[in-house]
Parts: C-alpha cells; sequence; structure tokens
C-alpha cells in the first residue's frame, strides 16, 4: 500500500531530514539563550576586516551591535529549522546545512568577540594557510582512491617532503632544488606503495602504515643524526609571498587569497587541474574506471597496472609538495613530527568532500578554519576550550561517513588489489 | 543490476571455496615426514626471516648515514671496511647490552653477589617495556582476528590512561586492593568505550573502522590535552599538560626493589595473552568473532549477527588498549602526561602481524619490540645512533610479514601453500548505500 502524502509537501519528509530540523532548532535557541545572555545594546564587537602587517587592500574595521546581530541570527535559524522540521527543504537539505552552519559559527565568533575586537580577516588567511597541506593531502588521496588504492601514507609522505624539502633547499640555498627534492621523497614512498599493494597485493592500509612508521623513524633519525648538530643544515630560504598586481589591491579578498606563496596559488591550480582532468579528459574517464571496476576497464584494453602506478606516483609527488608547505612555504626548517597529522586530516577531508576535488577543497577549508578559529578563540579568552573546537573536524567526519548527514561513497574498488585473469 | 549479479556470483563463490578448504581439511592425510624441526622451522621462517631482514636493512641505513665511514673510506678501501664492522658492531653491540645487560657483568655480579640489581636493571626495563606493546598487540591481534583493523590503539591508550590516572589520583585513603584495581577497570572501560564507538559505527551504518579509529584518536588527543591542562591539570604545572600524580595505594607494586622497575603488570599481561587466546581459540564466543571476522558470508549463513561479533571485537580491542594505557600510568609513569603511548598502538600493528595475530606469538614478539626499544636507548647514549632506527627497522619487519613474496624472492624459499592472509578487506571506507 502506497502511503499518501499530504497535498502541499511537494517531497516527503525523510527522518533524516526531521533529525536535522530538530538540529537545527537548537542550534537557534542555543544562540537565543547561551551566546545572547546579557548583552546591553551598547555591546559592540570589533572585526578587523586586514591581516595584520599588509598595506594593500585595505578595509575599515566593520563594526556590529552583538545584542541586535545575535538576536537576528538565532531567530533565523530557528525559523530554518522549524521550516526544514515540518516541510524540510528536500533536495536543497545540504546547502542549508551549509548555510546554517555559517550563520552559527558567525553568531559564534560575535559572541566570543563581544566588547572586543576580532581580525576577521586575519583568521581567513590563516584558516587557508592551515587548510593547504590538508587539500593538498586531500588531493593526494583523491588520485590514488579513484584509481582503486587506499592511501593512508599521505601523512609519511608529507613528512618526508618536509624534511627532504628542508635539508636540500638549506644545502643548495636554493628553494627550486628543495621544492624537487621534496616532491621526489613523496614519489618514491608512493612508487614503494604501488609496489607493496599492486605487484605484492599486500593489504593497502598494512603497505600504508609501513611507510608512515619508516617515514616517521627516517626523518626523526636524519633529524637526530644530522639536523641537530648541523643547524645550517635545517635553515632553508623560504617561498615569498607574491602580491598579484590588481587583485591583490581588492579589499578583504585581496590580502586573504591573492596575497600569498606558490602553495595557495600552487593549490588553486591544480584544483582546476584535477577538476577538469578527472571529469572531463579521457586520462580521468580511465583513471575513474580502473577505480571503480577494473575488471571492465581491463576488457576494454585499458592497463590496469600502469594507470594505479601512474595514479599513486602522481599522488606521492602531490603530497610532497604538501610536505614542503610545512618546512619551505611556512617555517623554514624541518622539526620532528611537524605534520602533526595533517595527512590523516586531508584523507577526512577528501571523504567529507566525497572524492571530488572542488568539494574536498571547501571541506579542507572548513577544517583550516576551525583550527584557526581555535587559536585565535583561545587568544581571545571564551569559556569554550580552543580543543573542543578543534575537535570538529574529526567529529564530522565520522558523521559524515555515518551518511547521517550527506552521503559519502567512494570508488567501488578502492582498496581491492586488482589480479589479472 | 549486473552489480547484483557480481555481488551473489562473490558470494557463491566464497562458499564454494569455503567449502572446497574443509574438504581438503577433511581429506588431507595426517604428515607423518615431517620431524618436529621442520614443522618448527615452516612456521617460523617467515617471521624469523623478516626480524632478520629488517636488521639487516638497518644495518645499512646505520652504515650509510655514518660519517665515520665515509671517512674511512676515504683513507683506504681496506679501513672502510672495518669501520663498517665496527660501526654496525658497535651499535648492534650497545643495542644488545642494553637489552639485556652485558653477560660478563651478571656473570661478575652472580659470582660475588655484588650489584646484583644494576646489571639486571635492562632486562627489567625491557619487560617494562615489553608490557605495553604486548597488551596492546593482543588488542590488534583479537582485533584482526575478528576482521577489524584498529587503528586507533593511540586514542584508546590516552582515554585509558586519563580515566585510571583520574581515578587514581581523585579518591584519596582507599586501600590498595580496592583503589588499584578500580583505577584498571575504570581505565578499562574507558578504553572500550573508545573502541565500542567504532565498532558500534560499522555494525550500524557501515562506515570503515580504519577512518574512524584515526579521528577517534584525534579527538581523544584533544579531550586528553583539555583534560591535562584543565580540570585534571597538576596544581602547579603552570599549563602544562600533565595530570595529578596518582596515589600511592593505585600504584602497580614493583617486584623487586628500586632501580629494578618491574612491576606485577607485566605477569599480569602474560595472563592476559593466555586469557585471549584460550577466549580465542577454546571458547565457543572466541570462535564465533573468529568466524565473523574470517567469512563474513560463512558466518551469516551460520546465523551469526555479524553486527554482534564486530561490535564485541572492537570493544574488546579497545578495552585491552585502555588496559595498556592504565598499565602505563599507574606502573610507570605514575602521572599522565601526553608521552604516556610511545607510539604503541601504531608499532602493535606489525607486532601482531609478526606474530600472526596469534596471542602466545604476541608475548614473543611483544618481548622483541620492548627489547629492541630499551636497547635503542643504550644505542643513543653509547654511540649516537637515534633510536628512531628501531622504527625504521620495525617498519622493514612489517613489510616483509605482509608481503612474504619478498622473503621468498630474497631467500630462494619454496612457496609454500599460504595461510589465508590477515583478511581485512578495505573496501572502501564507508557508508551503507
Amino acid at each position: 500500500m502506497m502511503k499518501t502524502k499530504p497535498v502541499y509537501l511537494k517531497h516527503a519528509v525523510s527522518p533524516r531530514d526531521r533529525i536535522m530540523g530538530f538540529v537545527f532548532l537548537i542550534l537557534g535557541l542555543f544562540v537565543l539563550l547561551v551566546f545572547n545572555k546579557n548583552f546591553s545594546s551598547e555591546t559592540i564587537t570589533t572585526f578587523a576586516m586586514t591581516p595584520g602587517g599588509i598595506s594593500r587592500g585595505v578595509m575599515t574595521d566593520w563594526l556590529i551591535q552583538t545584542n541586535r546581530t545575535l538576536w537576528i541570527c538565532g531567530i533565523l535559524l530557528f525559523l530554518i529549522g522549524i521550516y526544514q522540521f515540518i516541510f524540510g527543504f528536500g533536495h536543497r537539505s545540504n546547502l542549508i546545512l551549509v548555510l546554517v552552519s555559517l550563520i552559527f559559527v558567525f553568531s559564534f565568533i560575535v559572541y566570543v568577540a563581544a566588547n572586543k575586537m576580532l581580525n576577521l580577516a586575519g583568521l581567513l588567511a590563516s584558516a587557508l594557510a592551515m587548510a593547504v597541506p590538508i587539500i593538498l593531502g586531500g588531493f593526494c588521496g583523491i588520485l590514488c582512491e579513484r584509481a582503486g588504492v587506499v592511501n593512508i601514507a599521505i601523512e609519511g609522505m608529507m613528512l618526508m617532503g618536509a624534511m627532504l624539502g628542508s635539508v636540500v633547499g638549506s644545502a643548495t640555498k636554493n628553494i627550486w632544488f628543495g621544492l624537487a627534492a621534496a616532491m621526489l621523497g613523496g614519489g618514491i614512498l608512493a612508487l614503494v606503495h604501488a609496489w607493496l599493494s599492486i605487484k605484492y597485493k599486500i593489504n593497502q592500509i598494512v603497505s600504508g602504515t609501513v611507510i608512515n612508521i619508516f617515514s616517521t623513524g627516517m626523518t626523526s633519525y636524519i633529524s637526530s643524526m644530522y639536523l641537530q648538530d648541523f643547524p645550517n643544515l635545517n635553515k632553508t630560504p623560504r617561498f615569498p609571498s607574491v602580491a598579484i598586481p590588481g587583485l591583490a589591491d581588492i579589499p578583504f579578498i585581496g590580502p586573504i587569497i591573492f596575497d600569498n606563496s606558490l602553495f595557495v596559488y600552487g593549490m588553486f591550480l591544480l584544483l582546476i587541474l584535477l577538476q577538469f582532468g578527472l571529469f572531463k579528459t579521457r586520462w580521468g574517464l580511465r583513471l575513474r574506471a580502473v577505480g571503480e571496476h577494473p575488471k571492465a576497464a581491463d576488457t576494454l584494453g585499458i592497463n590496469v597496472f600502469k594507470t594505479r602506478y601512474m595514479a599513486v606516483i602522481l599522488g606521492g609527488l602531490l603530497a610532497g609538495f604538501a610536505g614542503a608547505y610545512f618546512s619551505l612555504g611556512s617555517v623554514g626548517r624541518f622539526d620532528e613530527g611537524m605534520t602533526s597529522g595533517k595527512g590523516f586530516i586531508g584523507l577526512a577531508a577528501m571523504i567529507f568532500g566525497n572524492w571530488i576535488p572542488f568539494r574536498t577543497m571547501l571541506a579542507g577549508i572548513l577544517f583550516g578554519f576551525a583550527d584557526s578559529l581555535s587559536s585565535s578563540v583561545s587568544i581571545l579568552g571564551s569559556s569554550i576550550p580552543g580543543q573542543f573546537i578543534n575537535m570538529l573536524p574529526y567529529l564530522v567526519t565520522i558523521i559524515v561517513l555515518a551518511g547521517v548527514v550527506g552521503s559519502s561513497s567512494g570508488p567501488a574498488a578502492s582498496g581491492t588489489p586488482y589480479e589479472k585473469e | 543490476m549486473s552489480a547484483l549479479n557480481n555481488d551473489t556470483e562473490q558470494k557463491k563463490n566464497e562458499a564454494k571455496q569455503a567449502g572446497e578448504i574443509f574438504l581438503q581439511e577433511l581429506s588431507r592425510k595426517p604428515s607423518n615426514n615431517n620431524s618436529f624441526f621442520s614443522k618448527l622451522w615452516s612456521a617460523i621462517q617467515i617471521p624469523f626471516l623478516a626480524i632478520l631482514s629488517g636488521l639487516f636493512l638497518g644495518a645499512l641505513i646505520i652504515i650509510f648515514t655514518s660519517p665515520d665511514v665515509y671517512e674511512a673510506f676515504g683513507k683506504g678501501l681496506g679501513t672502510g671496511f672495518k669501520a663498517v664492522f665496527s660501526v654496525v658492531g658497535n651499535a648492534y653491540g650497545a643495542l644488545f647490552a642494553g637489552a639485556f645487560g652485558s653477560p660478563s657483568k651478571i656473570m661478575e655480579a652472580l659470582r660475588t653477589g655484588e650489584k646484583i640489581d644494576r646489571v639486571f636493571k635492562p632486562i627489567s626495563q625491557s619487560l617494562v617495556e615489553t608490557t605495553p606493546y604486548l597488551l596492546s598487540g593482543l588488542a590488534l591481534a583479537l582485533g584482526f582476528r575478528a576482521g577489524i583493523f584498529n587503528v586507533g590503539g593511540e586514542g584508546q591508550i590516552y582515554v585509558g590512561g586519563t580515566a585510571a590516572a583520574f581515578v587514581g589520583f581523585a579518591f584519596a585513603d582507599l586501600p590498595r586492593a580496592i583503589h588499584l584495581p578500580l583505577s584498571v577497570l575504570v581505565g578499562i572501560i574507558a578504553g572500550g568505550i573508545w573502541g565500542f564507538i567504532p565498532g558500534w559505527l560499522k555494525a550500524k551504518t557501515g562506515s570503515h573502522e580504519v577512518i574512524n579509529t584515526i579521528m577517534l584518536n584525534y579527538i581523544a588527543l584533544r579531550l586528553v590535552e583539555f583534560l591535562l591542562t584543565g580540570p585534571m591539570t597538576k596544581i602547579g604545572s603552570g599549563g602544562m599538560p600533565i595530570s595529578n600524580p596518582v596515589q600511592e595505594s593505585a600504584r602497580i607494586p614493583l617486584i623487586f626493589k628500586k632501580p629494578l622497575t618491574l612491576h606485577y603488570g607485566f605477569f599480569f599481561a602474560l595472563i592476559m595473552a593466555v586469557l585471549i587466546w584460550f577466549f580465542l581459540f577454546k571458547t565457543k564466543w572466541g570462535f564465533n568473532l573468529q568466524m565473523a571476522g574470517a567469512n563474513k558470508h560463512a558466518a551469516k549463513y551460520a546465523g551469526l549477527n555479524i553486527g554482534i561479533w564486530t561490535v564485541l571485537g572492537m570493544t574488546i580491542s579497545g578495552a585491552l588498549n585502555g588496559l595498556c594505557g592504565a598499565n602505563q600510568v599507574l606502573g610507570v609513569t605514575y602521572t599522565m602526561g601526553l608521552g604516556v603511548s610511545a607510539g604503541y598502538g601504531f608499532d602493535s600493528i606489525a607486532l601482531a602481524l609478526l606474530a600472526n595475530n596469534n596471542p602466545l606469538g604476541c608475548i614473543l614478539s611483544a618481548l622483541l619490540f620492548g627489547l629492541l626499544r630499551t636497547g635503542s636507548r643504550n644505542m643513543m647514549s653509547n654511540t649516537g645512533i637515534p633510536l628512531d632506527i628501531v622504527s625504521i627497522v620495525q617498519a622493514f619487519i612489517l613489510m616483509f610479514i605482509a608481503a612474504p613474496a619478498i622473503i621468498r624472492t630474497v631467500y630462494h624459499l619454496r612457496a609454500k601453500k599460504v595461510q589465508a592472509p590477515t583478511a581485512v578487506n578495505v573496501s572502501g571506507w564507508g557508508g551503507n548505500r
């Protein structure tokens, strides 16, 4: 028997929609009752709109009334929640989810920075900077998994890239040699991963673990054997920030996006290349075919092994590039374990972004934002500890993976070795 | 449509294969031409050669990164080779002495009866270091047997250690007979909860435990960092992430006197190994757990509820890691800090696979890892070779264990009928759609 659905509903409201609506309601109430406690109408939140130390693209500070803003945000969330609970936004609910998250985060910042000043532009700029290795790691994961090889060794490849980049960059006093060495290091580890998991068909997670353990050990070994005794081997020049003429003068956006080092521009370039390459070219179609149904791809004359080798090695070069960001792009030296799990978070961004480069970038920026928000919150001194904000990306990944919010489904053959018959 | 066909086809094939293997096992003649020693050799040859090759490659790395060797080769070929042997000999000699103590001194001390505690200090330290490896290795081995890849050891150790530390310092004036077991138990429960979450998620939604446990590692790290800098912080530590020291009554007692740090946790871990072995191989529950891990479809056909066994396996695995954390806090450090786990959760992946996921085998491989870890400290202070060489060696061992084909090729071994490899499938990260 078919369930009859009320005429005024264009689509059925699933239990998931109800849960989401309920959560939105709670968030709205949270903003109204917890954030908006005892601010008088004179309370002002000040956002600085130019990152520190920047003279181009200056924008005046943005002053907003804390009390009124929180009321507006809270009521907005509440209304969205009610609509979602009763009617549901249907296929647009993921978009609404993003909107709700943005409003909620905005009210949180307004609440934290009440009576104080928060550098909004600086927050976003550092979010982008922190997101770069996560996003590049995610791209590495996409390349490998779209071709059917699970890669949890991104972390290890990054670490090796960071170390080699610093050492070669310091020894030759040339950042480009450093970058090349970093990418080569990532590529060689990727070759080993490919060799173990494609030729020897060992469990790809075990193979990734081998590389992670080896890489952590090797970089720490070199670091304590040489880098501490010869500090000159660990003092590399860094890639400078290059302001793009014209674009960098746009207020607010200019200094955040168009005044960065090679790594940020490289990331955007790779995004375009990958998004186009994977979905609009023959190369991408073949790669995805190998990851989805290797047997069919083989029958059509695609060399499965070669494609997988190529994808994993390209991914390794990318991970090496991401690793170079830490030493050549950020601090100018190598520290033990300096990637601090960014490779694994990149993997999470990949899943969150549903194995699509553009969405992975958005997820990476979200994760980077959580990082930078937690550090500015702890500077401002809020009642919510920074660690809990730091936890959010991981929690969100688990929730996304469980299929509560949106769907995540990777390439079908990802993780299974291919046996040619 | 075709995907569906494939799926059923695959299931059929698997069932068929299982049946064939079963028939083969039934109809196989008892082989009595194999002596005990050749059987033993065939069982241990891969692990043995993997360890040997790992140590050999480690030696190569030591040689290629040693400035002395390059200097000696500059002087001449002969001195160069001499330097190669002396560098490796010194390094591994110091490793051995640091792990076991020096044999001559032990003999001397036994004869004269002096400084006995000092000469036995290295071996006692090695056993102390073996304990967390063993507990965490058991967790991984049980997980693998249940078809679960638990990469969340670190997080579970952190959570278990923190919980145990909290009970350990929060309750004063409890007798040891209550306080110590209570602290250990709370640590086990905390680790169990941290293992239950990914287990439940896997059973309920199909999301892959590897990603979930990695994420939970970071959540645990942040949570513990928050607790250690906030509510649980040591008074006067100035915001350092370190907890109050646990009460005397919650500490695991030492077996000997002070310079020998060996505590009863070691024997407890040994008992755990036997218990887990008994559970896995001699009880119905253990059999079910392994069946759910080895072949999902067969297990489902036999009427098992896979979800329950997945959750149970993951929970026990987490609980063992929690026990590992509690053991470190209550038996070694006496206070919870962020350095409580020296990578035990990750190293034990190699450890469990080296032991072929056999709890009793884990004792041996944990001993190896403990000896290596302890010896490497002595090697670092005596020869200046960083102790990270042990991680490198462990990585090589893991590689050779996971890909025995490499070992067979290198040593020209006959390819034998291999046991089913540790069957943890990695097809996709999650989502049951």
